[in-house]
């Protein structure tokens, strides 16, 4: 019997993988940056209507395709309404369709993965042919398509958007759980006697956890812009709802004359979509345990 | 030591083997092939062999974390190959695993509270005490309570083995299958292990089923030995007759390959010729006759039974003790 001490761990903090995560985090500055900035945009979707400088309907025809000035800070359009004040109410509508269509696609997304990595044979073929058709389709088209079948409305727009969001998610959790599955905390789990679902939902879904909170941030992104492009196209939300899409729609007509109209909208688009996908970068790097400090 | 505690009778574990549309004719790997012994309460039993021999495929049987192709595992008279759902999963309560890597069987994302909470989640086991209970057992295996809110990352691998074991007990198990519980440490951390495992036999009254490949380990924990190759168990009998009168050539190569630790010592080494043959392909009659320096003409028809050749619970599968002249004669060199 050696004297060696095992025993003595140096008496420090409980290091907990939530602290560990905030301290990589933190390093992250564009990543930082744009959680910041979604942190705000977050806020003007709830609090839009109410800081936004004019009516976002009222029409002002004394006021039709103004530049930006010091009364409408980012201009007018063709019908006179505040820009910024349609952006900052739209912002809301945006937030809203991405975050549920993604969240639809994701929640459906998981289980279907899980199901298919877990339980393997004629359920794994089943839901990953299922997949591949979804995925056979460009995103856009695809949600195109659906909505041919639904009709235009920004209700379809997110049913259309989670639906091709949903192969992403159950591919992704699927390829976690064959990893998961075979490891050896999970066989020494089974060896107590744990059942399927407990070793699902306990072991397996917070194993994939990470990898499903990054990919849904950069889907936000995608959603957003896949919601913003059908408006655009007519078959999402309908004018004069200030949808940030629909916005660029209406201002396409005065593309050369009034080009700001059409600006405002797509900066704010484009923002937001950079905004997620940064981020998802960095909470990837941040919850990826190879990169170490 | 006479109560039986668990028999295992001709267990068989077969991988592959099925026709698809691809492959017509798919290789059987035979990993266990007609396995039987009994498990005396209190004892450790301890099982040998190369990689690949089955040893751990036996052990997760018992533990049904595998299907047995064939055989049974009897415990308290009851198959529990048959028991499957919620009564598998109460009867498995009583058996307890302890793997080889302590780095990969604990989850990562839980603390060790949670980790040792665990065992009574799964079965459904009142809350109350938790707490006294978590104490208790990081006490039994030489931690401390203010280990509890820590993660497994934050311990060494002796320190996570101990966890493992903590986990292994929380539910008062009767069988503990070890596998490889300390191959995956350093030396002088495995000799604690392996008194800490003593330790809570001697107070626990536990039966373990310790499987390894390293002989001096095994001696210095097993009461008996069981020493498998291919799939097929060749020698079975207690520690000291193992060590000190090895029947099966087999066995007898195994210990000549032990290292002594002693420089001056020459040791007559049997020095196996050829390579372990493919278990999807083994040897028609006894397993081992390829590399047996003692085999006859019978060794390559006829497959050896695993018995009791001298009435003192000395097994051996091996054709050299049936009585022929052949056997015999071969004894007789053997001794020369």
């Amino acid at each position: 019997m050696t004297t060696i001490q095992e025993n003595k761990v140096a008496a420090t903090q409980p290091a907990s993988p939530w602290r560990e995560f905030w301290k990589k985090f933190k390093r992250q500055k564009l990543a930082f940056a744009s959680a910041i900035f979604i942190v705000l945009l977050f806020i003007v979707a709830l609090i839009g209507p109410w800081i936004a400088p004019f009516d976002y309907t009222k029409a002002d025809y004394s006021q039709i395709l103004q530049g930006p000035n010091d009364k409408h800070w980012l201009g007018t359009d063709a019908f006179g309404r505040d820009i910024l004040s349609r952006i900052l109410v739209g912002t809301r509508t945006t937030l809203l369709v991405g975050l549920s269509a993604v969240l639809a696609g994701a929640i459906i997304g998981t289980i279907l993965g899980l199901l298919s990595g877990y339980y393997g044979k004629w359920i794994d073929s089943l839901i990953m042919r299922f997949c591949d058709v979804l995925l056979a389709f460009p995103g856009i088209l695809l949600a195109i398509g659906i909505i041919a079948i639904l009709g235009p409305g920004m209700i379809n727009v997110v049913v259309a958007v989670g639906i091709f969001t949903i192969p992403m998610f159950a591919r992704i959790v699927r390829s976690n759980t064959l990893v998961y599955k075979n490891s050896l905390y999970v066989e020494a789990t089974r060896s107590l006697g744990a059942a399927n679902l407990y070793i699902i939902f306990r072991h397996i879904l917070p194993a994939s956890f990470s990898s499903i909170i990054v990919y849904f941030t950069m889907r936000l992104g995608t959603a957003i812009l896949t919601a913003a492009s059908l408006s655009f196209l007519g078959l999402g939300a309908q004018p004069p709802s200030p949808e940030w899409g629909a916005m660029l729609s209406a201002g396409r007509d005065y593309l050369t004359t009034a080009p700001y109209i059409t600006y405002f909208p797509g900066l704010a688009i484009m923002l937001t979509v950079l905004a997620f996908n940064l981020l998802g970068d960095g909470l990837r790097d941040a919850l990826d345990p190879k990169v170490k400090d | 030591m006479s109560d039986v505690l668990v028999e295992v009778k001709n267990l068989k574990k077969y991988f592959g083997g099925k026709k698809s549309l691809f492959n017509r004719h798919p290789d059987t790997v035979k990993a266990v092939d007609n396995v039987s012994f009994e498990i005396y309460k209190g004892e450790t039993l301890g099982i040998v062999g190369e990689s690949g021999c089955g040893k751990s495929t036996t052990g997760k049987m018992i533990m049904n974390l595998l299907e047995p192709t064939e055989g049974s595992v009897v415990f308290q008279g009851k198959d529990l190959t048959e028991l499957t759902g919620q009564k598998g999963r109460a009867a498995r309560q009583k058996f307890q695993m302890i793997f080889q890597d302590p780095y990969a069987s604990l989850n990562p994302r839980m603390t060790v509270r949670q980790l040792l909470t665990e065992p009574f989640k799964i079965h459904g086991i009142e809350k109350k005490n938790e707490r006294a209970k978590v104490n208790k057992l990081l006490e039994l295996v030489g931690l401390n309570a203010y280990h509890a809110d820590r993660y497994p990352h934050e311990f060494s691998g002796g320190q996570r083995q101990r966890i493992v074991i903590a986990r292994a007990l929380a539910l008062n198990p009767d069988l503990i299958v070890a596998d490889e519980p300390v191959s995956a440490l350093d030396v002088s951390i495995q000799s604690q292990i392996l008194n800490l495992m003593k330790k809570l036999q001697r107070e626990l009254g536990l039966t373990y089923l310790f499987i390894a490949h390293d002989l001096s380990v095994v001696e210095h924990i097993s009461d008996r030995v069981g020493v498998m190759y291919l799939g097929n168990m060749v020698e079975l009998t207690d520690k000291k007759s193992l060590y000190r009168e090895p029947l099966h050539p087999y066995t007898q190569a195994l210990l000549s390959a032990v290292p002594v630790a002693d420089p001056t010592v020459k040791k007559q080494r049997v020095i196996l010729k050829g390579d372990l043959p493919s278990p999807s392909d083994p040897p028609t009659g006894c397993v081992f006759h390829t590399r047996c320096p003692f085999a006859m003409t019978q060794c390559k028809q006829n497959k050896p039974v695993l018995q009791d050749i001298r009435g003192d619970q000395h097994f051996v599968a091996c054709h050299l003790y049936n009585g022929s002249a052949e056997s015999e004669a071969k004894l007789k060199k053997q001794i020369l």
